[in-house]
Parts: structure tokens; C-alpha cells; sequence
């Protein structure tokens, strides 16, 4: 049931990860980025990431997938313009990405199930509790330092919006 | 409650650099407005580098882990992070001149920078690979800024965006191998996956393991702009302002090497039999287009930046012997190359004068007329770049060669002092230039440095010829720090 589902939303995943880079539209993009997000959510559940599947919906597939729909509105974007690539680059990407790809699925498809970290219904320490308890013990010091890395990213737009110089 | 959940006053002393700076780069928003004279705030990040140099050794003094393992201060901790206090303040005093002509001298600057400085110092600081993560986005994101940080100069402005994009892709890269890490292990701590590896538990996800360390590897090769992930260093280099392009070749650089040092000699030295072959390749590779391309150069800091390329190779080449002595050798290294390469583009940044009009290798025609105490300092920084003899430069490529003998890499070895004689090339071409050729005619008057610059290539000059006469100290120390706690 586990290989089941998995296979059918890492399908889902891939499928529209694969049509946000073929979409010449950024907003048919920013839609298969929140389906890449929703079948994401149901790989989280299946490995008993109950928090981090909400958060992914409600942070991810919802807050910041507004943001990037609005930016693309504001900004109006204009008609895509082809330009010329390498036709180098084209012939090699394209084999090496679906060559990447084999591998990783050959990886976890051999590999995966052996290791401790990652099991299917093995692991129970998904809840908010847990989640809040590790948050707040062994990792409260890159919690804390995360905020500083966005008081330098708001600092940052600041320097690089503000009008003058 | 649980004990642990309150940190003991000396777990705080070992992260009180970090703290006082991420203190003063928050408050410096604040000050901005209560100081008309925007170079006050310089005075203050400086003076505020200089305490957390104070607190770093007096951190020393108290070794051990903080913050369940996710800070570890010993003796290589300490060294790296007294090496990229003292890039910031080298960084401040450079840059404040050059800020004030440019009429862009504000907190923001300096406050970013302090916040740059507080990423690579837990970068430097950290077993941890989440912390080490965070670590390197926060000084990540600084330093894209900061390049981009004269929005009014489009080379500035493209700069900042191809570091942007190329680093956030690698550093994508570099979660990826994280998170493949800890499917396999279980755990994110370097020590932790150390055991894990030991234990044998890794032979059953081998490939797996080599799959998660390859993806680490980009993300790291390209923070320290190892081949093949270099590209971006060139364009980033010569388009960032002066300060900033000095300041990045330093600072970051060591700071990514000492974490990549720390997580290939602590999680995975277990299996180096595998690395070792791509990291021989790797380190070849730098050294060869580092070097071969700078000959070509006509802009002084691209080639800088090339010749950062070919220095990272040399650093590499220690990564590579994955041995103690190996490792004290690059710490060796990875100071001598601040200290000269931070006084040459200091000279550059002062020839280049308002604007960065001069930054072509001929601007350098009758500097030894104009100026001859700048170009004999900045003779002094180009012969330690080469690695001539009683310069810190040559002590450093010196350990590095010795210690790839000793772990048998010959081969890389006679390659890599090939590449030194190549170097001589492109180096002394800018002496050449310097004492050979008359200045150009039509060039503006150039003011004899500000007492910022005179100060950064006098006190860079001082550390290159110690380290050339005098290593026994810094040597000694990085001998002594060289072995990581596993």
C-alpha cells in the first residue's frame, strides 16, 4: 500500500516538476509548483511527517505559492522571447538530466530501504510535539540562527531596492 | 524541565563571538541614525571583529562541544575563526575609502558584512551538518549583497546576480547530499556519522553514501570555486566592488575550505579510499585552469580571481592527502593567501581609483615612479602569490608539496609545482608592467593611498614576509589543531 502511493504521487511529483520547466507561462508554472507541493504533503504523510505535510500545504502549496502568483501578477511578465542556447548544451543536458535521474531512481530504488532514516511507517516523531520538543533542545541553535539568516535576506532587499547611491 | 535544556555559561562562551556580532549587526541598523558620519559604524564593526578575536581565545581556553553538538570549539575552530575576524576587519578598513567616494558608505554595508563574518565563524565552528548549512546560507546571502552592493554599477549588478543563481544552485545541491546523508545515517552529526561508517553499517547503502557525498562535494567545490565548478568566480571577482572581491577570496573561501576539511577528515574519512581518486581530479583540474587562464588576462582582477582558482587547487591538494600534516599545511596556507592576496587588492583597489576606471593590468604602467613604496608592497604580495622564497607564500605551497609526498600523491605533486612556475608568468608581468613601463599618458593624478589602505597593505605586508621568515608560530599551532576530535 506504502510502494503504492508512493509511486503514484513521486509520479505526480516528478510529472509536474517536469511541466513547471516545460510551461512557457509563468502562472501554468507556479500551478504545477503547487501540485509538485501537494503530492510532496502525501510523501511527508507517508513517512509519519504529520507536521511537516501541513506545513507543507498551508506554509508552501498555500502561503508562499500566493506570493509567487501575486509577484507574477505585479510584474505583468511579458511574452517569453526565445533565445539562441548552444545547441551543445541542449544535446548534453537533456541525456545527463535523465541520466541523474536513473540513478537516483536506481539509488533508492536498491539502497533506500536498508538504511535507518528513512522507512516507511518505521518512524513516529512527526508530531508538533516532537517536532516543537527537537526545535527547541537539540536544534535551538540553528532555529535561532535561521532568524538571523532572514533579518540579513530583509536587509539585504532593503540595499538592493532602496533608490538612491 | 531537563537539565539540558538551559545552556551552561561556558557553552555560551564558546558561540560569544558569534553573539556579539550577530549583536552589533543588528544594532548597527539602529545606530545609523544617531551617527551623521557614517564611518563611526566602520569604527564600530571594527572594534566589535577585534572583541570577538578577544572572545575566540578566550573561548579557547574551554574547549568542547555547545548546543548538543552542534558547535564544536578546538584549536582549529579557533584558528579559522581569528582568520576570517581579522579578513573583516582588513575588509573594513579597505572598503571605508572606497565607500565614501562611491557616496555609499551606510550601516547596511557594514552590517552585512558582520552578518557574513557570523556565517563563516559557524561555518568554521560547526559538527553539525545542519549547522553547517545554516552557517554557510547565512554568510551565502550576505556576500550576494554585498557584491551586488553599488546597485548604480551594472557590472555590480551582474555580478550579484550570477552568484546569486549559481550559488543558490549549488548550495541546493549541497542540502540534497545533507539530506541523502541522513536517510542513510540517521543522523546529521559529523561525529555521530563517523561512528555510523565505522561500524560498518554503511556497506549495505555504499553507492547510496558515494551519491550523497558527490552531491556534498558540488555544493562545496563550489564555495571554494574548485573545478569543475569554478565559472562563476571570475565574473563574480570583477564585478563586485574592489573591497568585496578581496574580502570574498579571503574570508568565505577559508571558511568554506575549513568546513570542507572538517566534513571529508571527520564523517567521511571512514571512506576516503573512495574520494580520494575525484578530489585528485579535481584538485589537477583548479590548479591547471586557474593558472592557464590567468595567463590570458588583461583585467587585473580577473586574473586575481583566476590566480584564486589556482590557489584553491593547492588547497585542494592538501584535502587531498586527507592526512594531519596535510591539513595543518592548508590552515598555513589558507592564512598566507588572506594576508597577500587581501594586500594586492588592496593596492588594486587603490589604483583603480573612483569608479574602478583603472583595473586593467596596464593601469599598473610607472606605479614605481608614482608610487614606489605601493609597488614595492605590491611586488612583495605578487612574489608571496608565486612563492618565492622568505614570503609566507612560499612556506605555504612549501608544507602542502610535502605533505602530498607524504601521502604518496607524486604525481600531483610535480603537476602542481608545475602549475607554480606556470604562475610566475602572469605574476611578474604585473611587476613588469609596474617597473618597466612609463605611466600612460592622460592618466588622472593618483593620490597617495588613504590611511585605510596604507594601513591594510602595510599590516598584509608585515604578516606575508613573517610568515616567510618566521612560520615556526603559526605552523606550530596549526600542527597542534590540525587533528579533528572524532
Amino acid at each position: 500500500m506504502d510502494a503504492l502511493l508512493f509511486l503514484t504521487f513521486a509520479t505526480i511529483a516528478v510529472a509536474c516538476a517536469i511541466n513547471l520547466v516545460l510551461q512557457t507561462h509563468p502562472i501554468a508554472s507556479a500551478l504545477s509548483l503547487v501540485g509538485v507541493m501537494g503530492s510532496l504533503a502525501v510523501l511527508y504523510l507517508l513517512l509519519g511527517g504529520e507536521f511537516i505535510a501541513a506545513v507543507q500545504v498551508i506554509v508552501y502549496a498555500g502561503a508562499i505559492m500566493v506570493l509567487f502568483v501575486f509577484v507574477i501578477m505585479l510584474l505583468n511578465a511579458a511574452a517569453e522571447k526565445k533565445t539562441k542556447k548552444p545547441a551543445l548544451r541542449a544535446v548534453v543536458a537533456v541525456p545527463l538530466l535523465f541520466t541523474f535521474l536513473m540513478l537516483v531512481a536506481y539509488l533508492i530504488q536498491t539502497q533506500v530501504p536498508k538504511g535507518p532514516g528513512v522507512q516507511f511507517g518505521g518512524f513516529s516523531g512527526g508530531s508538533p510535539a516532537d517536532i516543537g520538543r527537537a526545535l527547541f533542545t537539540t536544534y535551538i541553535l540553528p532555529f535561532e540562527i535561521t532568524s538571523v539568516v532572514i533579518l540579513i535576506a530583509i536587509l539585504g532587499a532593503v540595499v538592493l531596492a532602496r533608490k538612491e547611491v | 524541565m531537563p537539565a539540558n535544556l538551559v545552556p551552561s555559561a561556558s557553552e555560551f562562551l564558546r558561540i560569544s563571538p558569534e553573539i556579539l556580532l550577530t549583536l552589533v549587526g543588528t544594532l548597527m541598523m539602529t545606530l545609523e541614525s544617531m551617527f551623521s558620519r557614517k564611518r563611526t559604524l566602520g569604527v564600530i564593526a571594527f572594534i566589535a571583529l577585534l572583541a570577538a578575536i578577544g572572545l575566540s581565545v578566550a573561548a579557547h581556553g574551554d574547549p568542547g562541544e555547545a548546543f548538543h553538538g552542534m558547535i564544536r570549539v578546538d584549536g582549529f575552530t579557533t584558528f579559522f575563526r581569528i582568520l576570517v575576524f581579522a579578513t573583516g576587519m582588513l575588509t573594513i578598513l579597505m572598503s571605508a575609502n572606497y565607500l565614501e567616494k562611491a557616496h555609499a558608505e551606510s550601516a547596511e554595508f557594514y552590517a552585512l558584512l558582520v552578518f557574513c563574518i557570523v556565517g563563516q565563524s559557524l561555518m568554521v565552528s560547526s559538527n553539525e551538518l545542519i549547522m553547517i548549512f545554516i552557517g554557510l546560507e547565512t554568510s551565502s546571502i550576505a556576500s550576494y549583497v554585498l557584491a551586488g552592493y553599488l546597485r548604480a554599477d551594472r557590472r555590480n549588478s551582474e555580478a550579484a546576480l550570477k552568484y546569486f543563481l549559481l550559488g543558490s544552485f549549488a548550495t541546493a545541491f549541497l542540502l540534497y547530499g545533507v539530506a541523502w546523508t541522513y536517510g542513510i545515517t540517521g543522523t546529521t552529526n559529523l561525529s555521530a556519522i563517523r561512528q555510523f561508517l565505522l561500524g560498518g553499517q554503511g556497506s549495505e547503502s555504499a553507492l547510496l553514501l558515494l551519491a550523497a557525498a558527490a552531491l556534498m562535494f558540488v555544493g562545496f567545490a563550489f564555495k571554494v570555486s574548485a573545478a569543475p565548478f569554478q565559472m562563476w568566480a571570475p565574473d563574480v571577482y570583477q564585478g563586485a566592488p574592489a573591497p568585496v572581491s578581496a574580502f570574498l577570496s579571503a574570508g568565505p573561501k577559508a571558511a568554506a575550505f575549513a568546513m570542507f576539511f572538517r566534513v571529508a577528515l571527520t564523517a567521511f574519512e571512514p571512506i576516503k579510499g573512495n574520494w580520494e581518486p575525484l578530489l585528485w581530479a579535481s584538485a589537477l583540474a583548479t590548479m591547471v585552469i586557474g593558472n592557464f587562464a590567468a595567463l590570458r588576462q588583461t583585467n587585473i582582477k580577473r586574473l586575481l580571481a583566476y590566480s584564486s582558482i589556482a590557489h584553491a587547487g593547492y588547497v585542494m591538494v592538501a584535502l587531498t592527502t586527507a592526512s594531519e600534516t596535510g591539513t595543518a599545511a592548508a590552515m598555513f596556507y589558507l592564512a598566507a593567501y588572506a594576508a597577500m592576496n587581501l594586500g594586492a587588492f588592496a593596492v588594486v583597489t587603490h589604483v583603480a581609483r573612483r569608479g574602478e576606471r583603472y583595473v586593467e593590468v596596464n593601469d599598473m604602467a610607472g606605479l614605481s615612479i608614482r608610487q614606489p613604496a605601493t609597488a614595492a608592497l605590491l611586488t612583495i604580495f605578487l612574489l608571496s602569490l608565486i612563492g618565492v622564497p622568505l614570503t609566507g607564500g612560499f612556506f605555504g605551497k612549501f608544507y602542502i608539496f610535502k605533505a602530498a609526498l607524504d601521502a604518496n600523491l607524486v604525481w600531483l605533486t610535480v603537476l602542481g609545482l608545475l602549475n607554480s612556475a606556470v604562475a610566475a608568468y602572469y605574476y611578474l608581468r604585473i611587476v613588469v608592467v609596474m617597473y618597466m613601463q612609463p605611466p600612460a599618458e592622460g592618466d588622472t593624478v593618483l593620490e597617495s593611498p588613504s590611511a585605510g589602505i596604507a594601513v591594510t597593505i602595510w599590516a598584509t605586508a608585515v604578516a606575508t614576509v613573517l610568515l616567510g621568515v618566521l612560520p615556526g608560530f603559526v605552523l606550530d599551532f596549526a600542527g597542534r589543531s590540525a587533528g579533528f576530535a572524532r
